[in-house]
Order: C-alpha cells, then structure tokens, then sequence
C-alpha cells in the first residue's frame, strides 16, 4: 500500500487550503494496488484501468502507440504496469497516479516480454530487429540487447518469452527453432545457453507455475518442444511427437497462445493447432490422456486459479462462444456466448470471476465461476488483452 | 448523335470499355455493411499475423509500398487458397473471389 504525501507533485505549490481539497479526492486516500488491472483497447488505442472488487472502470490513457496484440507485466510492488506495444513501445504507467511515467520506442516490430525475478529489468521479445532487449525496470533505460542470431547472420523473430527462476530469461526464436535461456545474474555479461534444433517455428511458450518446465509449441512440427530447467544437460524433448499424426490438419486462423499453464493435479491442458480440440497431457510422463473435442480451434486455454475449471475461447470464425471444462470430469460443462469476437480471459486473483473481452461488441463481459452468470460488463473500444495486478508474483506471466 | 457521341473508333471503344468498368464496378462492390465488415477483417483479423497497421507481425507487411511487386493475381491466389508451407490459411470459406478483388484494389493498393 502506498501512501501519497501532501508533496505529490501537481499540487505541491498550491495553497494549503485547495491542497487539502485535492487530498480529499485522492491525494491522501490509501489505496492498494491488488485489485487493479488493465484493459487493453486496440482501437483507438489506450488502457482502461479497473477495479476488480467494484467492476468499474477508473480512467483510460491514450497516446500508447499500437497497441494491438499487446501485454503487460507488473512491478514487483504491484503498482506500476509495464506495457509491451506491437510499435516496439514499452510504456510504464502508475496504476496509483493514473498515468504514465515513462515511455519509449525500443523496436521497430515487438510481441511481448517479461519482467526479472528480482523486479529490476524488464525484457522485450521482438520481431524487427529479431532480438532480446533489457531494460532497467526503474529508468527503462537499455541494459543489454541479445540479438537473435542464426544461420547465415540473420536475425529470428522472437516469440515466447518468459522470466524463469535464478534471474534468468527464456524464449524461442520462431524462424531459427532454436530455445535460448539468459542468465541476467551480472546484466553487463549476459551468458545464454542456446538449444538448437528444438522443432520448426515454435510460435509461443509458456512456463510452469513451479518454474520447472519451458514448453514451446510449434507450428511447423508436430508435438511441442520441452525444457526441463532442472536438467537442462538433457536438452530440449519432443513430447507429443505423435499427436495427430492421421488427421488433417485444418487451415489456422489465429495462432494459439500457451500463456497461462492450465493445470488440474498432474494434467496440463493446452490448445491443439489446427483441431477443434484441447489436449490433457500427464505431467509425470508427458503423454496424451484425452482429446477434448471443442467447437472450435482453441486460441487461449486458462485454468481457473484453482485449477478446477478450463476455460477456452476460439479462433475466427469460432469466435464469439467460449466453453469451459471440468478439470475432473474431462469434459465440457458450459458453453457460453459473451459476444463477437472474444479475444481474452482473465479471472479475478482467486477466480471467483472472469472478465472477457469482446472485441467486435465494444465489451467487456464479467461472469461468476461457479454460476455462469453475467455480473456486470464494461464498455470498451474494441478490448483486447485483459491483465490484472496478480500477475506480479506469478512466475512466467 | 456526333456531337456528344466519339466517332473515332479508338475512342468509341474507350467509352465503351469505360462505360463497362464503372457499371461493372458498381455491380460488384460489396454491399456497405460488407465492406466495413471487410475493413475489420483486415485490421483485426489479418492484422492478428499481419499487425493492426498492417506492418507486418508473424506474417509479413501489408502495406501498399511493400506489395507493389505482387500482381493482384498473386494476392488474390494467396488470399483465397494460403500458401502451402506458411501460416497463411485460405479465406476462401469467408471471403467471395468478387469480394477479394475488391479488398484487394481499394484496401491493399
């Protein structure tokens, strides 16, 4: 919790009385930063940022650049939001003061990016210049950059990045299908360990919530590539090598992402590519326990926080339903259609609710878990990436 | 009938072609409420691989300079039927050939 002093900044030099008029309204008020989040409009592009315990919008900021397909990380403190834009911009925004506190152009072309464990650098994955890029989390001043290298000094697209445990970094480089792990311990000698030949085009990782497993999926190869962090001398695996090797593979109309580890017990849930359908794996031995058939091919599948529940939206054309599936039974217990196009899902810190974006009714819906039913909604200019403050003591997100 | 009718034959045919390509262009528009669904396809939809400004993302730009070289054969062939061995997938099901050459004239060009 943060405390605003009479000295915060604006009103510093006024008089005393409009002073104490202005920390009527805010300037003295405590106030967490738990129950915030951040809305992501594409279109005119800006931030909604809300408020999860009374489902209201608090402001919106504009003037951040392209903001489609962005995301964001959190300060370890959880009071400022980190802002990945598809314009290479990396915004930092106090969630207490509403406002940005500083912004930059780091690249031409970026997808996402990760903050340390330590909360002290910020990374950026990048399509143009194909690269890694650190930044102080405090100045967002550059620190290093790790250009994507390969084959014939070409640069690769970077996709899948995340922090991982011991002050590291991970990600895939999409055209070189190749993992790369960073250790930032002494930012100025950044050593990174690069594992080759791991799968063609891997287009998206995720991270265990233990931190343990780096798991790419790939769009030009069957299966998906796994790094175990606690034996990384035994190489990148295939697992899944199998899977659906028979059928056709349909036409992808959006690449799926494999944010978020949807975990029930043993079993990770993850979104087949070209299939209407979500894989249940075992963790202990990595195979295929079920295929859960799906209206659609799945873009995003999230475990609620306790994992008891699975919930996936789709890609186009399948867009507008979301289904959720019971993490015992296995199967499909609600279909829902919060509207057209839904984008994103973000359940409230212990999942008593979930918002979706919807991106083509200007909405953003808010269901209850356990009842299914809508509580409220918000309007917003075409939503797409829904991110709380939780996130910042998750490891990966 | 000369006087406002092109006697020379070169331009008969000129007036003809014209008179041709501007109603054929109406006939084949897409309805307004199409094309705006269009429109949101390409920044949304296509965008998603493509970029929202169209820059180029997983799949490259779109941008009217860095097509100059793509015959819209080539683009209309892409469209409706992807391209093997990429992630571009065929919108055929979605998008009429009618439809795509006009997407692909007054939104790519």
């Amino acid at each position: 919790m943060i405390k605003h002093s009479f000295s915060c900044s604006p009103f510093s030099k006024v008089p005393l009385l409009l002073s104490l008029i202005f920390s009527q309204i805010g300037c003295t008020e405590l106030r967490g930063t738990g129950d915030l989040g951040v809305i992501i409009e594409r279109e005119p592009a800006a931030i909604q940022l809300i408020n999860t315990s009374t489902n209201k919008s608090l402001s919106r900021i504009t003037e951040l650049g392209d903001l489609s397909h962005a995301s964001i990380v959190y300060s370890r403190d959880a009071r400022y939001a980190f802002i990945f834009g598809r314009d290479g911009g990396l915004t930092k925004i106090d969630l207490l003061q509403n406002k940005i506190t500083q912004r930059i152009i780091q690249a031409g072309n970026s997808i996402g990016g990760a903050i340390s464990q330590d909360g002290e650098l910020i990374a950026v994955s990048n399509y143009t210049p194909g690269g890694v890029k650190i930044f102080s989390s405090d100045t967002l001043e550059l620190i290093a950059d790790i250009p994507a290298l390969y084959g014939d000094n070409q640069l690769s697209k970077v996709v899948g990045l995340v922090d991982a445990p011991d002050q590291k970094f991970i990600f895939s480089l999409f055209d070189a299908g190749e993992i790369w792990v960073a250790n930032l311990k002494n930012p100025t000698q950044v050593k990174i360990e690069k594992f080759k030949n791991i799968g063609k085009q891997p287009y998206d990782a995720l991270l265990s919530p233990d931190g343990r497993y780096y798991i790419a999926g790939l769009f030009g190869d069957r299966g998906l590539a796994l790094l175990d962090l606690w034996s990384p001398e035994q190489g990148v695996k295939r697992i899944l090598p199998d899977y659906g090797k028979n059928d056709e593979k349909m036409p992808v109309y959006k690449m799926p992402h494999l944010e978020g580890w949807a975990m029930a017990g043993n079993l990770m849930f993850i979104p087949a590519v070209g299939q209407h359908e979500v894989l249940v794996v075992d963790q202990n031995t990595w195979q295929l326990v079920k295929r859960i058939p799906v209206i659609g091919q799945p873009v995003f599948v999230m475990a609620r926080p306790d994992g008891r529940q699975i919930w996936v939206n789709f890609a186009f054309p399948d867009n507008a339903q979301v289904q959720v599936i019971d993490a015992k039974e296995l199967q499909i217990v609600k279909s829902l259609t919060p509207g057209k196009a839904v984008l994103h899902m973000e359940f409230t810190p212990r999942g008593k609710n979930v918002w979706i974006s919807a991106r083509d009714d200007n909405q953003v819906i808010i269901y209850d878990t356990s009842s299914f039913k809508e509580i409220s909604r918000l309007p917003a200019n075409k939503p797409s990436g829904i991110f709380f403050s939780s996130r910042a003591h998750k490891m990966g997100l | 009938m000369s006087l406002f009718w092109p006697c020379n034959r070169h331009a008969q045919l000129l007036f003809s072609l014209s008179l041709l390509s501007t109603s054929s262009a109406f006939a084949l528009d897409p309805s307004q409420n199409r094309q705006e669904e269009l429109r949101n396809m390409l920044k949304h939809d296509c965008g998603s691989c493509h970029g929202l400004t169209l820059k180029g993302g997983l799949g490259p730009s779109l941008l009217a300079q860095d097509l100059v070289n793509k015959p819209d054969d080539y683009l209309l062939e892409t469209i409706q039927n992807g391209r093997q061995g990429t992630a571009m997938p065929p919108w055929k099901p979605f998008i009429t050939e009618q439809e795509t050459r006009w997407f692909i004239q007054t939104l790519l060009r």
